[in-house]
């Protein structure tokens, strides 16, 4: 480690394999400040503005928010927060197309800016060496920071390391043309970098920090040696200038001639490297408390009359950018003409390498866009023609010794042109960093570096779909295993069930005759009760009406009641004929007294005789016909229940057979529906007999009542009778209030 | 006598080395099939039963012992070509039965959608899906696990009221493929 001290102090660097030296076309936006801008009518948020996952919204549509306050919040380390550029009203949270390649639509915050600027309450903290580590993580991860180079990696993650780390690199090296907004940065914001640098030093502790800049930006190096002058650890590193420097893996090999391995990350190596507009970030958020809210941006290019570097909100579409640059329509066409013309000038978001061209000027800038070009037709006459001038490839080689990843692309081109994954794994693709170089040397104008990103998209794809594929068959395993445990353990209940029955059979007939016959005369009536449900399951099937028969059945109980108390009334009436004409008569004639007393005997009697043989024949009448009736309604849709079920599997096999469904799970259904069926029947049984046991006591119960009742009837007169028949007979028509009152009216 | 010296000795060879082989073959005794095995791997494991098997890895077996290896519509010929490379057959194309209609709307991934206000809670889309994605109780209503959903359709039929739609999955920024006429990042002269 102290040899590549000296070696850094003596001046002298590694080398890189490959590189290229584009014409860099700084000078477009080198020389003027970085202007602020006016505040936009709108702004347009994407929830996900890195790599990783999107935060959890924590506003509605019409919330009030004030600058710098958080919109999400991050429930998952990978996510990070995105807060409110600047004061106003969420007019709308929808889908709106964003700053990708594809331009896909993805869930944005739309902000109408009130124009005030109204911020947040915020906590200035003015010496941050007092922070714990654990704080200022926190702090730098509510800020919402990601890496601004490029890729966008939560920062909080980068910094919060355990091992111990040689070398913090500071990557300042915008290596790609065109791009300015780090230069402008360095020069006009050094002091706050080094703050940031700072900070990071507290976090990480490494043992040397080593910012790598390109010597194309003196002015920025001049800032940044005067800044870190008194700072033994950091040392202002001035490489040459080669494209591309600023790639992580190069920047290190170039500052330690380290090389990390394939797949894995720099941290291993004991280094970590972040962005300079990173660091910028960190200490606006650490000291100041402000979100990362704001960046610097190139606008650039000859199709913009003043392009120069901005402090952009985040969020700030496309389109306000330009017009605030000056955008020269080449064309001389008015825009809404132009949106339909085909080659409409292009827009490039990020620089002309690694860049791409955005399919539509609505979307924002977001965390990662440091530059938007807009290239005249003479300054870059590729992008404008949008066919491909794409001839064979030569075998020139130049692609391979460009390549800073030291990669074969001709070969790789062959095998992404055959989609041939497992040559391409062979190849490292996944070791390009899409820098371009190779596409930019190709003599057959090949887009090279366009073929390894759509295969990696491929890749990718793969991998997700093998991983789906995988779950889906450790998903379709445990299910047959469960269906299988079920089957089994149904099995094992059934065959108890069966054994327990047979025991308890056997043990009754060992009881004796009486309880073995009793069993049989059980069993033989829950048969009869079962073909009788059956049948009238059958014709509720077939009328497939369970109300009307429900109703008709309930209407002929109605009628048999209302016969019965006519029956009823005319011996009551019979037995009170005589009575009232006594009691009318009474005073009247005395010896007439004999013969009435001789009629209620008569009558007595004869009534004696005939609630003897009513009750004979009323009482399993009334029995069957409450029970029926209680019963009736359950058992009817019990039984429309199984009808339907039948009529479903009757019609499920009858598919099945057509359609040779695997038999598998129609006969797991149908065992399972017999199953339910049969403990259905049981159920429904067990229920009967215990219902008819429980009458058939109620109404020996009852009788003695009935007797009681009546033997002081016999002392009363006529009045006490018919309110003790009426009584009965309510009693009798309790089962069915409706019943009673057709009696009643009847009466 | 040389001959028969020659067939004695021949004779113990081969008697040697048929022990040998027939000592490895019960040491070295490999369980199941290692070729359905590498078939299963292959197949795409929607567990659909459009093949006639019920599941990919029947279907792998059943290949293994000799079936058509064209019978898996949702691998297409990219698994078809897979299995004949494995196999050491011919490619065929995929069986007149199972082929797909070509329209690009196809051979989109699809996942299973249940329009719930339709849905009564029969669980029958749950017996029949394969994998386990559909989540549900009697008269409860079930939906979709979309992230477990093969797209296979089988639980498309078995609903009695057609509350159970495919639809393709969307395209997001994790899925989207690069499209090379699409592309248009420029290189500078």
């Amino acid at each position: 480690m102290e040899s590549i001290i000296e070696r850094i102090n003596q001046g002298k660097f590694w080398h890189f394999h490959g590189g290229i030296h584009p014409p860099e076309q700084k000078a477009i936006t080198s020389d003027k400040p970085i202007k602020q801008l006016s505040l936009p009518k709108q702004l347009v948020l994407p929830l996900q503005q890195h790599i990783g996952r999107q935060g959890d919204l924590l506003v509605e549509v019409g919330d009030k928010v004030l600058k710098g306050q958080a919109l999400t919040q991050s429930s998952n380390p990978m996510a990070v927060p995105v807060h409110a550029p600047t004061s106003g009203t969420i007019s709308a949270i929808k889908k709106s197309v964003i700053a990708h390649p594809s331009g896909l639509s993805e869930l944005c915050l739309f902000i109408d800016v009130d124009g005030e600027d109204t911020w947040k309450k915020r906590e200035i903290c003015q010496d941050f060496s007092r922070l714990s580590r654990q704080e200022i993580i926190t702090k730098i991860s509510d800020a919402g920071i990601a890496g601004m180079g490029g890729a966008g990696f939560p920062t909080h993650i980068k910094v919060n390391t355990k091992p111990d780390i040689n070398f913090l690199i500071i990557n300042a090296a915008e290596c790609e043309p065109y791009i300015t907004s780090d230069d402008l940065l360095m020069r006009e914001q050094s002091e706050a970098i080094v703050d940031g640098i700072k900070i990071l030093d507290q976090l990480l502790n490494p043992a040397f920090i080593l910012i790598g800049i390109e010597d194309n930006k003196p002015q920025a190096i001049k800032a940044l040696q005067q800044a870190t002058k008194h700072i033994e650890k950091m040392k202002v590193c001035v490489l040459p200038t080669k494209y591309p420097t600023g790639g992580e893996k190069q920047l290190i090999k170039i500052l330690t001639g380290k090389e990390v391995d394939s797949g894995s990350l720099p941290i291993n190596a004991g280094i970590v490297v972040q962005n300079v507009a990173t660091c910028y970030a960190i200490s606006d958020a650490v000291i100041n408390d402000i979100p990362l809210i704001r960046r610097v941006v190139t606008l650039t290019g000859k199709a913009l009359s003043k392009p120069q570097n901005f402090w952009v909100l985040l969020g700030t579409q496309v389109n306000f950018l330009l017009e605030q640059a000056g955008f020269i329509n080449e064309e001389n066409v008015p825009k809404s003409v132009q949106k339909t013309h085909q080659s409409s000038p292009p827009v490039i978001m990020g620089g002309p390498l690694m860049g791409f061209s955005i399919l539509n000027e609505q979307v924002p800038i977001i965390k990662t866009s440091n530059c938007i070009l807009a290239p005249s037709k003479v300054e870059m006459p590729s992008a404008f023609d949008n066919s491909s001038n794409e001839v064979e490839c030569i075998r020139c080689g130049q692609c391979a010794d460009v390549c800073p990843s030291q990669l074969l692309p001709q070969e790789l081109q062959w095998s992404a042109k055959a989609k041939d994954h497992q040559q391409l794994a062979k190849l490292n693709l996944f070791d390009c960093i899409d820098c371009g170089a190779c596409a930019y040397v190709c003599p057959s104008q090949i887009p090279l570096v366009q073929y390894y990103r759509v295969a990696k998209a491929e890749i990718r794809q793969q991998q997700q779909l093998d991983l789906k594929s995988e779950k889906a068959k450790a998903r379709f395993e445990a299910r047959k295993l469960r269906l299988e445990q079920e089957k089994i353990a149904r099995q094992e209940k059934h065959e108890k069930a069966a054994a327990a029955r047979k025991a308890a059979m056997n043990k009754k007939s060992a009881d004796g005759g009486t309880a073995s016959s009793a069993v049989a005369a059980a069993l033989a009536r829950v048969k009869a009760k079962k073909a009788a449900d059956q049948k009238k399951a059958e014709a509720v099937d077939s009328n497939s009406n369970t109300q009307d028969s429900i109703e008709t059945s309930e209407k002929s109980q109605v009628k048999a009641a209302i016969a019965r108390a006519k029956a009823k009334r005319l011996a009551n009436e019979q037995n009170a004929k005589p009575s009232t004409e006594s009691n009318n008569q009474d005073n009247v004639v005395d010896d007439k007294k004999a013969r009435v007393a001789a009629a209620i005997a008569k009558a007595k009697a004869k009534k004696a005789a005939e609630k003897e043989s009513s009750t004979i024949e009323e009482v399993p009448s009334v029995a069957v016909q409450s029970t029926s009736t209680e019963a009736d309604d359950k058992k009817a849709r019990i039984a429309a229940a199984v009808a339907k079920a039948k009529a479903k599997k009757a019609a499920e096999k009858k598919s099945s057979t057509i359609e040779e469904v695997p038999s598998v799970a129609v006969q797991s259904t149908s065992t399972e529906a017999d199953d339910k069926k049969a403990r259905i029947a049981a159920a429904v049984a067990k229920a009967k007999a215990k219902k008819a046991a429980k009458k058939e006591s109620s109404t020996i119960e009852e009788e003695p009542n009935v007797a009681i009742q009546s033997t002081p009837t016999e002392a009363d007169d006529k009045k006490a009778r018919i309110a003790a028949a009426v009584a009965k007979a309510k009693a009798k028509a309790k089962a069915k209030a409706k019943q009673a009152s057709t009696t009643n009216s009847e009466e | 006598m040389n001959i028969l010296i020659a067939i004695l000795v021949l004779g113990v060879i081969s008697a040697l080395f048929g022990a040998l082989l027939g000592y490895a073959s019960v040491r070295f005794h490999v369980e199941g099939d290692p070729i359905a095995e590498q078939l299963d791997a292959l197949l795409p494991q929607t567990q659909c039963g459009q093949c006639g098997y019920p599941g990919c890895k029947p279907y792998a077996e059943a290949v293994a012992n000799g079936e058509a290896i064209n019978k898996c519509a949702p691998g297409g010929e990219d698994t078809i070509k897979k299995i004949a490379d494995l196999l050491g057959v011919d490619v065929q194309p995929l069986d007149d039965n199972h082929e797909q209609d070509d329209s690009s709307q196809s051979n989109l991934p699809k996942v299973a959608f249940i329009i719930e206000e339709d849905c009564i809670g029969c669980t029958k889309c749950i017996q029949a899906c394969p994998v386990d994605a559909i989540l549900g109780a009697a008269k409860q209503m079930h939906t979709i696990l979309a992230d477990e959903c093969t797209g296979c359709d089988l639980c498309v039929a078995p609903c009695p009221v057609d509350c159970i739609e495919m639809r393709p999955t969307p395209e997001t920024i994790q899925n989207w493929q690069w499209d090379l006429n699409k592309i248009a990042v420029k290189q500078i002269g």
